[in-house]
């Protein structure tokens, strides 16, 4: 007796629920008529289900393959150079650490510390310049922009994501540089700065349009209510809209970064690419993913030298996938936030 | 904001007075605003900048004979004939291998799945996917694709080094990985904008879930599936770091084709095996490493010219198509 209660308890609960996600009901609620389905057709149905639901997880998969064969590739760093080489290494004769990134050497040297500083000196005044920009174009686009003005101008911000990286390298090479050596007359005429420039033309897009996503998410209560106290437009966006949009804005700003640190193309063409322990921002510096991309192709498979390439694409995964992970999870909560 | 809640009688100012008075011009505010203004409008002026440049540079050098031509003369003369072909071959290629698993990863997760654990593991994967940075693609192609898979097939078939080297095959499979998440994320798009109710008709008339996906919400969706195929494509042939070790050339005598021999005649295919010319890569190379760049600067400008109008006009197409298949679902 209890039994049957608990089914039809069960079966009410499931309905229930699969109501409240708006889907598709499972086949054994699906209509009361349900048992004139013939079993030929239940069995092809299931057929199609699973054939869907394994090309479903070709995403979980693929990210599980990239981690195990970047692993599996870097793993011999482990062995032959260890992982205080890919820190400093000692001198032989006077027994100061050295910080070297010069791997062609007899004595070959590993230390990713000034790789890892060119990569922070180009992506964070990258970050900066485009968090500006960024921010300043969603709020124009969310806020500022209407009607026809706004419908032609978002379009033209997603066109800018969609230039191929390798142009604006080109772009920063050809003309950029030349342009800043007669404005600032740095170090090195291709230097961090143009690079951390070429960067930011490929970040303000995702900044802008991740921060007019969020502002756009805003109900339009709230800025009813803020006119309605007497707040002009400014102090709406200032004290309302950009507090409660927040997270999502952050969230542009991780992803953004994220993306400064694994852009190839520009740092490769842009930054002069010379392994400086001093980095400054008018000199030639060289990113992990500029590393990369010149010696990939030189190397002899599974010598020390590719071992210690694919070590640092490990690092860059790892540092990538925790930044992306951060940015989701801000955005997940914010989704939950604001649905009401 | 936290004020008491005590009430205040009508002559008494609001909280924060200064609020409440109309006539008092907010000066801070008209300069944070126009700053915003002028932010946003250096920031077009700069993408039609750079785009007006590229034109300029490469209009003078633009003729069909660069366009189909090969390059001559170490490079500094001729056109782009093969870059264009290996850039069409490959992202022919690699659509072919992303759209089915990516449509169908996208059905499963709109379609089948019920919201859950597993459902946010393999969204947060596609999110994942996306950030990757392009060069450790790059590391992977060269990783799992040629060294275990192609060396693995070679091993197997006995066929000596095919496969398992450098080929025009990974390059594409490389780069299905990387548009994956673009397909999957437009198809999960245009799938979710098919109203539920589309979906209880079709059952109510007694269809199947199948025969629902495949005559009602297939169809409806159709357009943005589309769109994220031609973003796909967009971005494929836009890449380079990703094949920068994968069977990219700086210059071939020959484009990457092998004849299948039919006994009477032959018929020409793109050799997978083969290497290929790339025209991302190929402003690259020019730019950085060839002989004389001051002297290879015009078809440097022209080749990337036809890259970018190649991107744009897509990216364009795969805009319009968005808005108007938006347009249309609004009727609904």
């Amino acid at each position: 007796m209890k039994s049957t209660e608990n089914q039809i308890i069960d079966s009410l609960e499931n309905t229930e629920a699969e109501r409240s996600e708006n889907k598709p009901a499972d086949q054994k609620y699906t209509s009361p008529y349900a048992k004139r389905i013939s079993k030929r057709t239940r069995i092809k149905e299931k057929i199609i289900k699973y054939f869907f639901a394994l090309h479903g997880f070709t995403a979980v998969v693929f990210i599980l393959l990239i981690f195990i064969f970047l692993f599996k590739e870097a793993w011999g760093a482990f062995n032959h150079i260890g992982l205080v080489d890919f820190l400093y290494q000692e001198s032989s004769q006077t027994g100061n650490k050295i910080y070297e990134w010069y791997p062609t050497s007899e004595n070959a040297r590993y230390s990713l510390i000034p790789l890892i500083l060119g990569t922070l000196i180009t992506a964070i005044p990258a970050t900066l310049i485009s968090t500006i920009f960024g921010i300043a174009a969603g709020i124009y686009l969310s806020e500022i922009a209407e009607g026809k003005m706004r419908e032609f101008l978002k379009p033209a911000i997603e066109l800018f994501a969609g230039i191929p990286t390798v142009v604006l390298g080109f772009f920063m090479l050809v003309v950029g540089a030349t342009f800043f050596q007669d404005l600032l007359n740095p170090a090195n005429r291709l230097n961090a700065f143009l690079a951390a420039l070429g960067l930011s033309l490929v970040i303000i897009p995702i900044i802008a349009s991740l921060t007019e996503d969020a502002l756009h998410s805003i109900p339009n209560e709230m800025r009813m209510a803020a006119y309605g106290l007497g707040a002009t437009k400014w102090q709406t966006i200032r004290r309302v809209i950009l507090p409660a949009a927040i997270s999502g804005v952050s969230a542009g700003i991780i992803l953004g970064f994220g993306r400064a640190i694994g852009e190839t193309m520009i740092v490769l063409m842009a930054s002069g690419n010379a392994a400086n322990l001093f980095v400054e921002l008018f000199r030639s510096v060289r990113t992990m993913t500029a590393t990369i991309a010149a010696e990939m192709g030189e190397v002899s498979h599974h010598s020390d030298h590719y071992y210690a390439l694919f070590f640092i694409g490990v690092v860059l995964f790892t540092i990538t996938f925790i930044l992306n992970l951060f940015a989701e999870i801000i955005i997940n909560k914010m989704r939950k936030k604001i649905k009401f | 904001m936290e004020e008491n809640p005590k009430i205040y009688s009508l002559n008494s100012r609001a909280p924060s007075g200064t609020l409440l008075k109309k006539s008092k011009f907010d000066l801070g505010g008209f300069l944070a605003l126009s700053v915003v203004r002028i932010l946003f409008f250096f920031l077009l002026f700069l993408l039609f900048f750079v785009l007006a440049k590229i034109i300029y540079g490469g209009l003078g050098v633009l003729s069909l004979d660069f366009l189909i031509s090969a390059p001559t003369n170490n490079m500094t003369e001729g056109g782009i004939g093969p870059a264009i072909f290996g850039t069409l071959a490959v992202t022919i290629i690699m659509i072919v291998i992303a759209v089915p698993v990516g449509v169908f990863s996208a059905i499963y997760l709109n379609e089948y799945a019920k919201p859950g654990v597993v459902t946010r593991i393999i969204r947060a994967s596609v999110n994942n996917l996306a950030g990757v940075p392009s060069i450790v693609f790059g590391l992977f192609g060269l990783g799992f694709f040629v060294l275990f898979v192609g060396k693995g097939i070679d091993e197997l078939l006995q066929t000596g080094l095919y496969l398992g080297q450098p080929a025009l095959l990974w390059a594409s499979a490389t780069l299905a990985v990387l548009v994956l998440p673009i397909v999957i994320v437009s198809t999960l798009e245009a799938l979710n904008s098919v109203p539920e109710s589309h979906r209880n008709a079709s059952y109510g008339l007694g269809a199947t879930q199948w025969q629902t996906i495949k005559n009602v919400v297939l169809p409806q969706a159709k357009p943005g599936i589309l769109t994220g195929m031609i973003l796909a494509i967009s971005r494929g042939a836009g890449e380079t770091a990703p094949i920068l070790f994968l069977g990219c050339a700086f210059f071939l005598p020959n484009l990457p084709v092998t004849y299948i021999d039919l006994g009477l005649f032959y018929i020409p295919m793109v050799n997978p095996a083969d290497q290929f010319m790339y025209l991302a890569y190929h402003i690259f190379i020019l730019s950085t490493q060839s002989a004389n760049p001051t002297l290879t600067q015009p078809i440097q400008y022209g080749t990337t010219f036809v890259l970018i109008a190649l991107t744009l006009l897509l990216n364009l197409t795969a805009i319009i198509f968005r808005y108007r298949f938006r347009k249309t679902l609004g009727k609904i």
